[in-house]
């Protein structure tokens, strides 16, 4: 049964029937697939969300919402998603442009990075690298365990969310947090563009002062079948996101096996030590597309400033 | 009624209970001026938001949780020496015993208006009921603080029935119309009575006893809002225990502080003679030693750790730049001079005893600076960042003035409970129809 699970799973996989796991967020799910029906529609192959391959009438399908989910229903989750993100190192040139991708696609300030790219050295000997960091979206998050109000949680689909409704902005999570992933709304969000949109912490938008706020990995996005702003961003295609329940991730040029990405290009978890199981891997800055210098061009002397430790 | 010892005792306290002197009247009414300085920075904060705090990003929480820590320890301290005191029956120490009651309520009352001032979105505080999560730290002390609350000032009232007693009959002060009233009503029609004295004396040996454990508990929980996160600092099992024995080192030296003034102001050298400052010089050196030993545990072992995080944490306290001197002055205030001062016979007097609390005081104000905000600025990856108060904290005026009106407030609870009773329980005192004075552990010479 488990064999034919994973062969069911390859079949979907290489035929991409169902258009392959970006338009999974709108992909069509059963109507009433317990009934038999006797229509004589067109007969179509779909996986359920607990991996198993079933053959339906077309008629009897229906498209999901691809509208982002508001209050209870923000905190299930999508059901039998997985998400996963791999960023590749060697890809990475500092360009910045999944910060500002990000900023513009949550209305944050120019200076609220949810995604932050650092300069890192492993040991003197090593060369330097750019190291791009989202929220890692632990397994075992320690933001979520000390949250007093139950107002950042965890989803089945992997992601930490924060519902700033019930956020009371006690920032406990932000000194728990060892990647310092979370960013408060220290005061009142600049003036918007996106005005009158309904609150959902699917797009943590808009931001409310006294709250906290943080990459919320797009579950707007994948729900209409688009990938996340930061990996859409990236000039260079380090951002890979996906579904690991699909084994499928995809930097927007190409769509890999997750399994076999992080298996050929010897990924890591960043502190693994700690035990928060993160869902965001890098990939070793092993075959670099860019010396590391050329994140450096351009930049002024304050910011110059900012890796005199590490260079 | 004769003018017994004790009446003339009571006598003492003519201000500020019976009339209010204008010195009480003038400290009053600075702390009131303090506190709406205070008050004006806590609309700036809530109008514009935190930002007009020194925190960000990094270091989350700054001077707030530090006076948090502080007044919750003198809080927890007051309780555990309080209950200490009454359980032992000890004589000498009974005069004592209401001050540590009384700053105990006060660090108890204090202490939360710091945290509430670390919230973002104070409209929401409820949330803390509505929304409770138990594996929450934060939720384990919001039970541990209003359990303590609880605790306390029910024991500070039982604690204080007899002196309203004795106060509702008094005539050797005249009390206002409302005054009498309300001591009638608080004394609960205490007639001093076999019956009524047995169950009193059960009801503060209750609560004595529960207080104890109930505040080494609530000090650990404190202790583990930041020891059970991941950050080098903070996550360590020393944590708990390094608490509650600062908080206890803060209780007895501000103990010693309020004892001195008391014996000034109201001329107590009989009840509080400089052998009491003597014996509480001794428990002060107990757990100055005590905190020494802590202070070496926690920053040896992280010398030998040699995780690169761990040591970037441990340059900062020593390095001149970075939190060296603050380091060096919490070392010098709480450990160095103490230890000097106390351990020579010489030097030992009522008033170097005092002087070296007040040092304590301000060098365990200075510990708890040093326990919250290097930390928070040395996270596991390092801060490349361009805005330099993201980088390092530095407390705003906002901040300061806030802090100060936290002390004021306090002031102004020792004010009101001064109105209220007299610092000494005069009536359980009178019980004993003798003032008991501890003696020396051997006899010197001038004696």
């Amino acid at each position: 049964m488990e064999e034919k699970n994973i062969q069911g799973r390859r079949n979907f996989f290489r035929k991409s029937l169902a258009a392959g796991l970006m338009s999974a967020g709108g992909l069509s799910v059963l109507n009433g697939c317990t009934k038999e029906t006797s229509e004589g529609g067109e007969k179509i192959k779909v996986m359920t969300t607990d991996g198993r391959l079933v053959e339906v009438d077309s008629t009897s399908l229906k498209s999901v919402s691809t509208e982002p989910a508001v209050g209870a229903e923000a905190r299930k989750g999508i059901p039998g998603r997985k998400f996963v993100m791999v960023i590749d190192l060697g890809r990475c040139k500092n360009a910045g442009a999944c910060t500002t991708s990000c900023q513009k696609g949550h209305d944050l300030a120019a200076d609220q990075d949810w995604m932050k790219i650092l300069l890192l050295r492993n040991t003197k000997e090593t060369e330097p690298y750019w190291f791009p960091k989202p929220c890692f979206h632990c397994d075992n998050p320690p933001c979520v365990k000390v949250c007093p109000v139950d107002a950042t949680f965890k989803r089945d689909d992997g992601i930490v969310l924060v519902d700033n409704d019930r956020c009371i902005g006690c920032k406990f999570c932000m000194s728990a947090c060892p990647y310092s992933a979370r960013i408060f709304n220290w005061e009142d969000p600049p003036e918007s563009e996106i005005e009158d949109v309904e609150y959902s912490p699917e797009t943590s938008v808009p931001a409310k002062v006294g709250t906290i706020g943080k990459c919320d990995f797009c579950p707007d996005l994948s729900r209409k079948g688009e990938l996340p702003h930061c990996v859409t961003g990236c000039p260079n295609g380090a951002i890979y996101f996906g579904d690991a329940n699909e084994d499928a991730v995809s930097n927007g040029e190409e769509m890999v096996r997750l399994q076999t990405l992080l298996t050929d290009r010897s990924a890591y978890r960043h502190l693994e030590e700690l035990g928060t199981e993160p869902r965001v891997y890098y990939l070793p800055p092993t075959e670099r597309m860019f010396p590391y210098e050329r994140g450096l061009e351009g930049l002024s002397e304050e910011e110059m400033a900012l890796y005199d430790d590490i260079l | 009624m004769e003018n017994s010892v004790f009446d003339q005792l009571l006598a003492k306290f003519k201000d500020p209970i019976s009339k209010p002197s204008s010195s009480w009247w003038i400290l009053l009414v600075a702390m009131l001026m303090i506190i709406a300085v205070g008050l004006f920075a806590l609309i700036q904060q809530i109008v514009h938001g935190h930002i007009v705090t020194g925190m960000r990003d990094h270091v989350v929480w700054g001077v707030f949780i530090v006076n948090f820590i502080f007044f919750l320890g003198i809080g927890y301290a007051g309780a555990i020496l309080a209950g200490i005191f009454h359980l032992t029956r000890l004589q000498w120490a009974k005069p004592l015993h209401r001050i540590a009651v009384w700053f105990s309520l006060i660090g108890l009352c204090v202490g939360p208006i710091f945290i509430f001032l670390c919230v973002g979105r104070l409209d929401r505080i409820h949330y803390l009921f509505t929304h409770a999560r138990i594996q929450s730290p934060i939720t384990w002390d919001v039970m541990a603080i209003l359990t303590n609350l609880i605790l306390v000032s029910t024991y500070l009232y039982i604690a204080h029935i007899r002196d309203f007693a004795k106060l509702r009959d008094t005539d050797v002060f005249d009390l206002p119309k409302w005054k009498r009233k309300l001591y009638n009503k608080l004394a609960l029609n205490y007639r001093g009575t076999h019956e009524q004295n047995h169950r009193l004396n059960r009801a503060q040996n209750g609560l004595a006893a529960t207080m104890i454990p109930a505040a080494i508990v609530a000090d650990s929980l404190l202790a583990w809002l930041f020891g059970m996160s991941l950050r080098p600092g903070w996550h360590s099992t020393l944590f708990a225990p390094e608490f509650i024995l600062v908080a206890i080192y803060s209780g007895v030296a501000l103990l010693i502080v309020l004892m001195w003034f008391y014996r000034r102001k109201y001329q107590l050298d009989n009840l509080m003679t400089n052998q009491h400052f003597q014996y509480a010089g001794y428990l002060l050196l107990l757990l100055c030693l005590g905190f020494a030993y802590f202070t070496l545990s926690e920053y040896i072992t992280e010398w030998y750790n040699i995780n690169e995080t761990h040591e970037r944490w441990l340059d900062k306290f020593l390095t001149i730049g970075e939190f060296g001197i603050m380091s060096f002055a919490a070392i010098g205030f709480a450990i160095v001079i103490p230890l000097i001062i106390l351990i020579i016979p010489r030097f030992r007097n009522a008033g170097s005893i005092t002087v070296v609390s007040g040092l304590i005081l301000i060098g365990l104000w200075l510990k708890r600076y040093l326990i919250i905000v290097p930390t928070l600025e040395t996270p596991h990856l390092p801060i490349q960042d361009i805005r330099p108060e993201y980088v390092n904290y530095q407390a705003t005026w906002v901040e300061w003035s806030l802090s100060l009106a936290g002390f004021a407030l306090g002031v102004v609870l020792l004010l009101l409970l001064n109105y209220l009773a007299p610092s000494i329980p005069v009536a359980d005192i009178e019980r004993d129809d003798e003032i008991v004075v501890p003696k020396p552990f051997y006899k010197t010479s001038n004696e």
